[in-house]
C-alpha cells in the first residue's frame, strides 16, 4: 500500500504539471491585465508606468519562460506577483484556505450524515410515502441554484436574530470583527454562529445526490444475495442491516464522495460571496475581477492538489474498506 | 414422506413430520397486475428425507423456498400453512423465524459467486452463524468449528482458507463455505436451491458430495430445488415437478422416471440426454411456460401440450392418485397413460414429439368414443 | 432460475413473457416510446418544459413590454398589466423574466448540443480504434476532467465580454469529457458485438461503421446525459450570472435577475421568487426527463408499484 501511495503521488506530479500548463495558457490568454491597468487607473498611467507595471507582473517575457519560473517559483514558496501591490499571494492562499477549509469540511460531513441517513430510511422504505417524499425533495434541492437558496436562508437568518434578539446567526463573514480578544467561548459559538447557515448552504450542493446514491446503493446491496444468505443464517434483522447491508453499500460511497469535490469547490465560492466570507472564494473572485493572473494560478493550483490528494485517499479508504481491492 | 395437493389429498400420518407445506400459495403485485408466482404447493417431509423438486424458470420452485424461509419481500402476499415441528411459520414475527431460520431450516442458494460477503472473511461468515445459535460460544471456539466445517465440506488447508475472503476462491469453493454455513448448526432440514447449476459441470457433482457429506453428518431431511432430472436422480427419495406456480406430478423417483404420468413430465423426460437409451434424438418441449400474470383457466401446460383436449382449456385437473401409492399426478388424462407401460411412452417420446402427437390422436379416438356413450 | 431476487423481478419478468404469447413483438424503439410515456413526472415534465420554451422563445413576441424598456410603473407588485410586476427602475419583470428564461435556455441548450457532439465523437473515434489513439484521447479527457468547471468557467468569462454563446461554448468545452467517457465505453462493448463484425466483413468503411452502427446505439446513454448536461448548464450559467461573470446587461439571464433582486427579498419579492422558480422549473423537470430516459432505455431499472 505504502508502494502503492508514493507511486500514485509521483503519477500526480506530472498530471499536476500539465495540467496546471494548460490552465496557465487559458489564463494568459483569457485576458489582459496590462490593458486593464492602463485604462483603469485614474489618471491614465504614463507609458512607462504602464512598461513597468508589465514587468512586474512578467507580462513582458513569453509564455513557456513565465510558466517555469512561476512553477519553480512555487517549489521555493513564491506565488509570483499580484496585479495588487504589497499583496503576498502565498500568505493570502493560505489564510484563506484555511476559513474555507473549516466551511468545506463541515459542510461534508454535514452532507454526508444526511445523505446516508435519508438514503437509508428511503431503501428500507422503499415506495413509501417517506421514500416518495424524500426523493421528490432529493429532485427539487438538485434543481435549486444555490445562490438562490443561500439567499433565502440570509435573510431567514437576518428575520430570526430579529425576532429572537439575539445575534447567533453571523450572515456576514466567517467570524464577527473585533472579537479577537474576547473568550475562548466566545470566540467559538461566534464561529459556530457564523458557520452554520454557510454550511447548510453548502451541505445542499452534494446532499441530493448523495442521498439518492446511498438510496440506489443500499437497494442493489439489499436486493443482493448475501443479505438474503444473512438473513437465512438467521442473524437479526438490525444486524443483516448494519453488519452486511450498510456496511457493504456505504464502500462506494467514498469514491462519489471525492469526485464531488470540485463541484463542492464551486459551490463554496458562491456561498463564501453571498455570506461575504473572506475564504478561497472571495479571493477567486477578486482575481477572475482583476485579472489577477498568479492569484488565479494560486487558486488553481491549490484546488488541483486537494482534488488530486482527495482521490487518493478516497482510493486507499477504498482498500482498506473492501478486500477485493488490492494495490501492491 | 407424502405430497399433498392444494385440494388436500394426503397420505400418511403427520407426527412425524419435520417440515410440512399446505396449500401455500404466493402473489406479487406488480403494475402489471397480480402474479400468482405460486398456486397451493404441499408436500411433507420426515426426518431425514430427501425431496427433489423440478421444474423450468418461473415455475416457482424458489418462491417456495423462499417462503418456508419466510424470506420473502414484504409486498408478497402469502396463503396456507408451512409448520416446521409442529409449530406453523407463516405469521410468525421475524424475530422468532430468525431463530428457526440457519437452525432449524438452512437454505443454500444458487449463485456462489453472489452469496457469501466480499468484505468478510469466509471464517467470520461461518462464526456468525455458529454464534448467533449459540450466544454462549467464544470467537476461538466459532474458528475451530469453522475450520472443523471447511475441512467436512472438502476444502484443502481449512486452517488457511478460513482467512480467505470470498473473491479469494473458486466457484465451487464458495459453494462448499456456502454448504458449511447450512450445516453449522445441525439443521433439521436443508433447502439447496439449484445448488449447481452455476457452476462448471467438472464440480457439479463434488458439489453434491459434498451436500450428501453435509446431510451425512447432520441428518437433515432435503429439499434440493433444480431444473436439472439429473441431479434430482442420485441424490433424493421422491420427485415433485412444478409447473406455472403448482406441482403437476410427485411421485417416488422410480415412479417419475420410469411411469410418468403427466405429460410435461414425460416432455422434460424426453429432453434429457440418456446412456441407457439407444435413441439419440432429444425432444424438446415447444413453447415456453405461460405467464403468471392473469393466467387463464384451464391446464397451464395446454398451450404446450401435444394431447391437449378440450377440457384441457376448461378445467384446470387437481392432482390426484395415478398408479402406484403416493404417485399423484394433475392431468385429465393421466388414466390414459397409465394403462399404457412405462416403456411404450418412453418409446413414443423418445423418439420425437410427433410420435408423442401420434400417440395422443390415439388416445383422443378412444375418448371420442367414450363421449358418445 | 431467478423467481425470486426482487420485488422488481416479477415485474420485469412477466411482460416479456406476457409478449411471447398474447403481444405481438414490438420493436426496441415502440418499447423505449411506451416505458417513456408511462412515466408520469416524466411526461408532466417533458409538457411543462416545452410549455416554458414555447413561452420564452414566442412570448416576447407578442408581450407589449419590452425587457429593455422603462415603464412609468415603478416597484408595482404583480397585477393584471404586469403579471410579475416591475423592479424599482420601472421595468417589466414578465418581459425580463421571460428574456432572462430565453437566455438561460439558449446557453444550456446549447452547451448540451455542443458538449454531447464533441464528446460523442471523440469518445466514439477513441473507442473505436483503440490503441494509441485511444490513450492519447483519454488522457486529454482526463485533463479536461481535472479541470474544476465553475472556477475555470468564472475565470474565462469574465473576460469573455458576457456574450450568451460565449458561456455556452465555455461550459461546454469543460463538460464535453464526461460524454466521451461514457460514449467510449459503450462504444468499446459495442464494437465487439456481431453486427460491426457483418458491416466490417460488408466492407464498410471506419466512418461509416462509427457514425452508422456504433452512435445510433450508444443514443440511450448520450440523451440522458443530454439532460443532465442542460440541468448542469443552467445552474453553471445563472450562477455565473448571478456573480456577474455571466450574461451581462442590458441583456439578462435567470442568475442575473435573481442576483439584482437578492436585496429586495422582502421589499419586492416577486422579482426575486419568479426567476428563482423558473430556474428551479427548468432544472426540475429536465432532471425528471431524464429520469424517465434513463427508466425507458435501461428496463432492469424499471419499477414496480403498489
Amino acid at each position: 500500500m505504502l508502494a502503492y501511495t508514493v507511486r500514485r503521488l509521483l503519477v500526480s506530479i506530472p498530471v499536476l504539471i500539465v495540467s496546471t500548463f494548460v490552465v496557465f495558457l487559458v489564463v494568459v490568454n483569457a485576458g489582459d491585465p496590462v490593458a486593464n491597468f492602463a485604462v483603469s487607473r485614474q489618471p491614465a498611467p504614463s507609458k512607462p508606468a504602464v512598461a513597468a507595471f508589465a514587468r512586474h507582473i512578467h507580462a513582458d517575457q513569453p509564455v513557456a519562460e513565465r510558466y517555469w519560473n512561476w512553477i519553480t517559483g512555487v517549489l521555493h514558496g513564491d506565488f509570483g506577483p499580484s496585479v495588487q501591490p504589497n499583496l503576498d499571494i502565498g500568505h493570502d492562499l493560505f489564510t484563506r484556505f484555511r476559513v474555507t477549509l473549516t466551511l468545506v469540511a463541515a459542510a461534508m460531513v454535514l452532507a454526508l450524515l444526511m445523505a446516508v441517513l435519508f438514503g437509508v430510511f428511503s431503501a428500507l422504505r422503499q415506495y413509501s410515502v417517506a421514500d416518495y417524499v424524500i426523493t421528490f425533495l432529493g429532485f427539487l434541492f438538485l434543481a435549486m441554484p444555490v445562490f438562490w437558496f443561500a439567499v433565502l436562508l440570509k435573510q431567514a437568518g437576518i428575520r430570526f436574530n430579529q425576532q429572537t434578539g439575539s445575534q447567533f446567526l453571523g450572515t456576514i463573514g466567517e467570524k464577527s470583527p473585533y472579537l479577537e480578544v474576547d473568550t475562548t467561548w466566545n470566540q467559538f459559538t461566534d464561529r459556530i454562529g457564523h458557520l452554520t447557515l454557510a454550511t447548510i448552504t453548502l451541505a445542499l450542493v452534494s446532499f441530493a445526490s448523495w442521498t439518492r446514491y446511498t438510496r440506489a446503493s443500499m437497494l442493489e446491496v439489499l436486493d443482493s444475495d448475501y443479505v438474503r444468505l444473512a438473513r437465512a443464517k438467521g442473524l437479526r434483522r438490525g444486524k443483516v442491516m448494519t453488519r452486511h447491508a450498510l456496511r457493504t453499500a456505504l464502500i462506494p460511497l467514498t469514491t462519489v464522495v471525492s469526485l464531488d469535490i470540485g463541484i463542492i469547490l464551486g459551490g463554496a465560492v458562491v456561498t463564501e460571496t453571498i455570506f461575504q466570507w473572506h475564504g478561497m472564494g472571495e479571493m477567486l473572485v477578486q482575481a477572475a475581477t482583476s485579472i489577477d493572473v498568479y492569484r488565479t494560478m494560486a487558486w488553481l493550483l491549490l484546488s488541483a492538489v486537494i482534488v488530486i490528494g482527495l482521490n487518493l485517499i478516497a482510493d486507499l479508504l477504498y482498500a482498506v474498506l473492501d478486500p477485493r481491492i488490492r494495490y501492491d | 414422506m407424502t405430497t399433498t395437493s392444494s385440494e388436500g389429498v394426503r397420505a400418511g400420518a403427520a407426527t412425524d413430520a419435520v417440515l410440512e407445506v399446505d396449500g401455500l400459495g404466493v402473489e406479487f403485485p406488480t403494475e402489471d397486475g397480480i402474479v400468482r408466482a405460486v398456486r397451493g404447493v404441499g408436500y411433507r417431509l420426515g426426518p431425514g428425507d430427501s425431496l427433489g423438486i423440478v421444474g423450468e424458470s418461473g415455475s416457482g420452485k424458489s418462491v417456495t423456498a423462499t417462503a418456508v424461509m419466510g424470506l420473502l419481500p414484504a409486498t408478497a402476499k402469502v396463503r396456507g400453512s408451512v409448520r416446521f415441528e409442529g409449530t406453523e411459520l407463516l405469521g410468525l414475527s421475524d424475530a422468532r423465524l430468525s431463530d428457526i431460520r440457519g437452525k432449524g431450516i438452512a437454505m443454500i442458494f444458487q449463485d456462489p459467486m453472489t452469496s457469501l460477503n466480499p468484505v468478510y472473511t469466509v471464517g467470520y461468515q461461518i462464526a456468525e452463524t455458529l454464534q448467533r445459535h449459540h450466544p454462549d460460544m467464544k470467537t476461538r471456539e466459532a474458528r475451530v468449528r469453522a475450520v472443523d466445517l471447511l475441512g467436512t465440506v472438502g476444502i484443502p488447508g481449512p486452517e488457511r482458507r478460513v482467512d480467505s475472503y470470498p473473491h479469494e476462491l473458486s466457484g465451487g469453493m464458495r459453494q462448499r463455505v456456502v454448504i458449511a454455513i447450512a450445516m453449522a448448526n445441525d439443521p433439521d432440514v436443508i433447502i439447496a436451491d439449484e445448488p449447481t447449476t452455476a457452476l462448471d459441470v467438472t464440480v457439479q457433482a463434488q458439489i453434491l458430495d459434498a451436500l450428501e457429506t453435509a446431510r451425512a453428518e447432520t441428518g437433515a431431511a432435503l429439499v434440493l430445488i433444480t431444473h436439472d432430472l439429473g441431479v434430482v436422480a442420485g441424490h433424493t427419495d421422491r420427485v415433485a415437478v412444478m409447473y406455472a406456480g403448482r406441482i403437476v406430478e410427485t411421485g417416488s423417483v422410480e415412479d417419475i422416471f420410469y411411469a410418468p404420468r403427466m405429460p410435461y413430465t414425460l416432455g422434460l423426460l424426453g429432453s434429457l440426454p440418456r446412456l441407457d437409451r439407444e435413441e439419440e434424438r432429444l425432444t424438446p418441449i415447444s413453447g415456453s411456460p405461460p405467464s403468471l400474470l392473469n393466467l387463464p383457466p384451464g391446464c397451464p401446460f395446454a398451450p404446450r401440450c401435444p394431447m391437449r383436449r378440450d377440457v384441457c382449456d376448461r378445467d384446470e385437473p387437481p392432482l390426484r392418485p395415478a398408479g402406484r401409492d403416493g404417485h399423484l399426478s394433475a392431468c385429465h388424462f393421466a388414466e390414459d397413460l397409465v394403462g399404457t407401460g412405462a416403456e411404450q411412452v418412453f418409446d413414443a417420446v423418445g423418439a420425437d414429439s410427433e410420435a408423442l402427437a401420434r400417440f395422443a390422436d390415439a388416445t383422443s379416438t378412444g375418448n371420442r368414443e367414450e363421449d358418445s356413450v | 432460475m431467478t423467481d425470486l431476487k426482487a420485488p422488481g423481478s416479477p415485474g420485469t419478468e412477466v411482460p416479456r413473457a406476457d409478449h411471447e404469447f398474447t403481444v405481438k413483438q414490438r420493436s426496441q424503439t415502440q418499447l423505449i416510446l411506451r416505458r417513456f410515456l408511462r412515466h408520469r413526472a416524466a411526461m408532466i415534465s417533458l409538457v411543462v418544459f416545452l410549455l416554458i420554451l414555447l413561452w420564452a422563445f414566442l412570448g416576447p413576441h407578442l408581450w407589449h413590454y419590452s425587457y429593455q424598456k422603462y415603464t412609468p410603473d415603478n416597484s408595482q407588485p404583480p397585477s393584471a398589466k404586469h403579471p410579475f410586476g416591475t423592479n424599482a427602475a420601472g421595468y417589466d419583470a414578465y418581459a425580463q423574466v421571460m428574456r432572462g428564461t430565453q437566455t438561460s435556455l439558449k446557453i444550456a441548450l446549447l452547451t448540451a448540443l455542443g458538449s454531447t457532439l464533441l464528446g460523442a465523437v471523440w469518445g466514439a473515434i477513441a473507442g473505436f480504434y483503440r490503441g494509441v489513439v485511444d490513450a492519447v484521447m483519454m488522457r486529454v479527457t482526463d485533463l479536461v476532467l481535472t479541470l474544476p468547471l465553475f472556477a475555470i468557467a468564472l475565470v474565462i468569462s469574465s473576460r469573455t465580454g458576457g456574450d450568451w454563446y460565449w458561456i455556452a461554448i465555455v461550459i461546454a468545452g469543460l463538460t464535453w469529457a464526461y460524454v466521451s467517457r461514457v460514449v467510449r465505453s459503450t462504444v468499446l462493448s459495442l464494437r465487439e458485438k456481431e453486427f460491426v463484425e457483418a458491416a466490417r466483413a460488408l466492407g464498410a468503411s471506419d466512418a461509416r461503421i462509427i457514425f452508422r452502427h456504433l452512435l445510433p446505439n450508444t443514443l440511450g446513454p448520450i440523451i440522458v446525459n443530454a439532460t443532465v448536461l442542460v440541468a448542469t448548464a443552467i445552474l453553471t450559467e445563472t450562477a455565473l450570472s448571478f456573480l456577474g461573470f455571466g450574461v451581462q446587461p442590458p441583456d439578462t439571464s435567470l442568475g442575473l435577475l435573481v442576483s439584482q433582486a437578492q436585496t429586495a427579498v422582502d421589499t419586492r419579492p416577486w422579482l426575486f421568487y419568479i426567476p428563482g422558480a423558473f430556474i428551479i422549473a427548468i432544472a426540475l423537470t429536465i432532471n425528471f426527463i431524464g429520469d424517465g430516459l434513463r427508466d425507458a432505455f435501461d428496463p432492469r431499472q424499471q419499477r414496480v408499484r403498489q
